[in-house]
């Protein structure tokens, strides 16, 4: 609540010191004999808005992180505070209750001991409360005042904003890639853990993969972390069957609606394509669980198999593949359209047809945004999760046949993650190393594909 | 109004002949009856100022216009007496009899080889590989490129100078053995020394092709042909030998044209 409070404080002052800088802008201009500024007041106006706003905000920022703990560290200085438990979950449970009630989100407690720390609760929260009005008050007037004082009829407000500006916009494009490089640096901790638990050769290499949560944590069976089974089910399913679906498909499709459909027709059905890249995994996952899957095991026991899996890496392959179209479709559809319609004429004016001038001027042209495409839609297809977790099974199997019941990285880390075992026990750390694993091959793949794409476009311009 | 064709051509054997052909794109009348006689052993030349629809008639001889999907041709074109436009007309073949080079020089992404081979293979011109070899040199030579390329055949088309790009174009549609040449504005993209190559080019082929060029340059016009046809606001004005008309026009439009009053 005080957040949402010093919020709006800090806009209302960033309003007011825009509207004053700009009326002092505003009198600047009536008093120069040109009547010209070297900026215009709507820029001196957000400079000492941005002046404002942007160090109250930094504040908030912190103050936001530190105020609980000052809060609680008056609350402990309570004579209460002696009788608490020393045992940290009861003794948070305890305060938590205070808190809720002292503002107002609980009537009651159920622990008579909490009574004692409404009372300093609210005296505490209220004390740090105004000393954050009242420091945002200061920041944003020192602030204010620092810049509406440099206001001058010769001073450059634009270029100044500009440069703000700009910062923002890196900040904004920073937070991205620090997240990734947050996310990567976690993984690599826990997956060095795990590599501490079990030889990254045996993980790596070891064809068999049945790590058991319940077993000892202290001395890990290695053999029992053999991750090629997932590793030969997440490409068997990902980029064999899946890519036998999708490329074929996308490419015939791209080439049907870059070159033979009508624009009225084209105008159709390529968003309809691009929506199904919108359509929610899990929900190819219920057409893969309820009707492929079960179809291919009727399909089998009709072929003759004694007992077919009704969770085979055919069903998941096969809705994936679909699911994948879209992507391989609209990569080929752009780079096939981008080939210069000189090509085309050039091919068609030798007397070539459109088919030949397709296969052998268009497609070979537009190869390498092509490649580019398939590349991002297999590193999409081997982190895919919820297709597989529904209609693959979580049998680790080394098999080449379709039919069989496979298993893939995704999946597993899913399991693992949410079986049995506890959180540093190696089980639950191989889901880490199996991330760490994907993550490296989709971001290798995902890299390749971003550097062709950027050849190609060096080639027509 | 009439177009003014002098009396004194007495080229009888059209290679290919145009009677009242009207082009629109979509409601828009682009070119308005034109009628004219390329004749099979002389460069024609079109000449007239931007959007005369010079260009859009030349690409009605090789039915290029079909590629724009709201173009559409009235009249009758005849190559040879037969008409291009009538329905069964393979354009496939009429284009390899009728060949194309453009505005900007536009080799595909392949190597030089590959280039020029590309017709003869999706004509079925050549069977094996020393006949491609032997019609790939051969249009290579014709084209005045092979001394250039030879020791480099398998480098990419596009990695050669814009005038060479330009003759690997001509070489590659010299290669198929048409019998007209049609070039739209061929040297536009050019700088003088390689539109002087391309010009010299063209005269050593007149004769042997029959051969349209649109231009923007006069004196290239009165350089490389022997008839000059003026369109203006999609009409052809006039109609005669170069000489006469660069020296003695019968139109004030083309006198005006020619002395620089517009265009």
């Amino acid at each position: 609540m005080s957040l949402t409070i010093l919020l709006l404080l800090a806009l209302g002052l960033g309003l007011a010191g825009w509207l004053a800088a700009r009326a002092r802008a505003w009198t600047f201009r009536k008093a120069s004999p040109t009547g010209r500024l070297a900026s215009l007041p709507s820029y001196h106006a957000w400079y000492v808005a941005l002046w404002i706003v942007l160090p109250v905000l930094v504040f908030i920022a912190i103050w936001s992180a530190v105020a609980p703990g000052l809060v609680t560290q008056s609350v402990l200085a309570a004579p209460a505070a002696d009788q608490l438990p020393a045992f940290g979950f009861q003794r948070q449970t305890i305060l938590n209750e205070a808190r809720a009630v002292a503002t107002g989100a609980a009537q009651g407690v159920f622990n008579p001991l909490a009574r004692e720390f409404v009372e300093p609760y609210r005296d505490a929260l209220s004390f740090y409360n105004w000393i954050g009005i009242a420091a945002t008050l200061v920041i944003a007037f020192l602030g204010g005042a620092f810049a509406f004082l440099r206001l001058k009829p010769d001073f450059t407000a634009r270029t100044r904003v500009e440069r703000i500006v700009m910062a923002i916009l890196l900040g904004a494009s920073l937070v991205a890639i620090l997240t990734t490089i947050g996310i990567f640096v976690s993984l690599v901790f826990e997956t060095l853990r795990f590599f501490g638990m079990v030889n990254p050769i045996d993980f790596l290499f070891g064809t068999h993969w049945a790590p058991d949560p319940m077993s000892n944590p202290e001395n890990p069976d290695a053999t029992r972390y053999g991750a090629i089974p997932l590793f030969w089910g997440t490409l068997f399913i990902g980029a064999i069957i899946a890519m036998i679906v999708a490329i074929p498909l996308g490419l015939m499709s791209a080439v049907y609606l870059t070159q033979y459909a009508n624009p009225r027709l084209r105008a159709w059905v390529k968003p309809t394509l691009e929506i199904l890249a919108g359509v929610p995994t899990v929900v190819y996952g219920y057409f893969a669980a309820l009707t492929i899957a079960p179809a291919i095991r009727d399909l089998a026991v009709d072929l003759g198999a004694s007992n077919p899996s009704s969770e085979s890496a055919l069903a998941a392959g096969l809705v994936m593949g679909v699911m994948i179209i879209p992507f391989v479709s609209s990569m080929a559809d752009d780079s096939i359209a981008a080939v210069p319609q000189s090509m085309r004429d050039g091919s068609l004016a030798m007397g070539a047809t459109t088919n030949e001038t397709i296969r052998r001027v268009l497609v070979p042209a537009a190869l390498p945004g092509i490649v580019a495409g398939v590349m991002l839609a297999i590193s999409r297809a081997i982190g895919e999760t919820m297709i597989v977790v529904m209609a693959a099974s979580t049998a680790a199997n080394l098999s080449a046949n379709p039919l069989d019941s496979m298993t893939t990285v995704t999946v597993q880390i899913v399991a693992m993650l949410t079986g049995e075992g506890s959180f540093d026990h190696p089980a639950t750390l191989s889901a880490f190393a199996l991330g760490f694993v994907l993550f490296m091959v989709t971001l290798g793949l995902n890299f390749i594909a971003l550097r062709v794409v950027k050849r190609f476009r060096e080639a027509y311009e | 109004m009439v177009t003014v064709v002098h009396e004194n051509l007495e080229d009888t054997d059209a290679k290919m002949s145009a009677r009242d052909v009207s082009v629109y794109y979509g409601d828009k009348k682009a070119i308005d009856e034109v009628s004219i006689d390329i004749p099979t052993r002389y460069v024609t030349a079109f000449i007239g100022p931007s959007g005369c629809g010079k260009s859009t008639f030349l690409r009605t001889l090789n039915r290029m216009n079909d590629t724009i999907p709201s173009a559409r041709v009235e009249g009758d074109i005849m190559l040879d007496g037969e008409d291009i436009y009538k329905s069964g007309m393979d354009v496939v073949q009429l284009r390899a009899r009728v060949g194309m080079v453009f505005q900007k020089p536009n080799p595909f992404p392949k190597s030089i080889y590959e280039n020029i081979a590309y017709g003869p293979k999706i004509h079925g011109l050549a069977e094996g590989k020393e006949e491609l070899d032997a019609v790939v040199e051969k249009s290579l030579r014709r084209a005045g490129l092979w001394e250039e390329v030879k020791d480099r055949l398998q480098d990419s088309g596009t990695a050669l100078s814009g005038g060479q790009q330009q003759r690997l174009c001509i070489a590659r549609a010299i290669a198929v053995d048409p019998e007209v040449i049609l070039m739209d504005e061929p040297c536009s993209a050019l700088d003088p020394i390689a539109t002087a190559k391309i010009e010299e080019l063209i005269d050593e082929l007149n004769g042997r092709y029959a051969i349209v060029i649109v231009t923007h340059s006069m004196q290239q016009a009165a350089r490389v042909s022997q008839r000059t046809a003026f369109f203006h606001l999609g009409k052809m004005v006039e109609y005669g030998r170069t000489s006469d008309i660069f020296t003695n026009p019968l139109e004030q439009r083309t006198q005006d044209y020619i002395t620089g009053r517009y265009g």
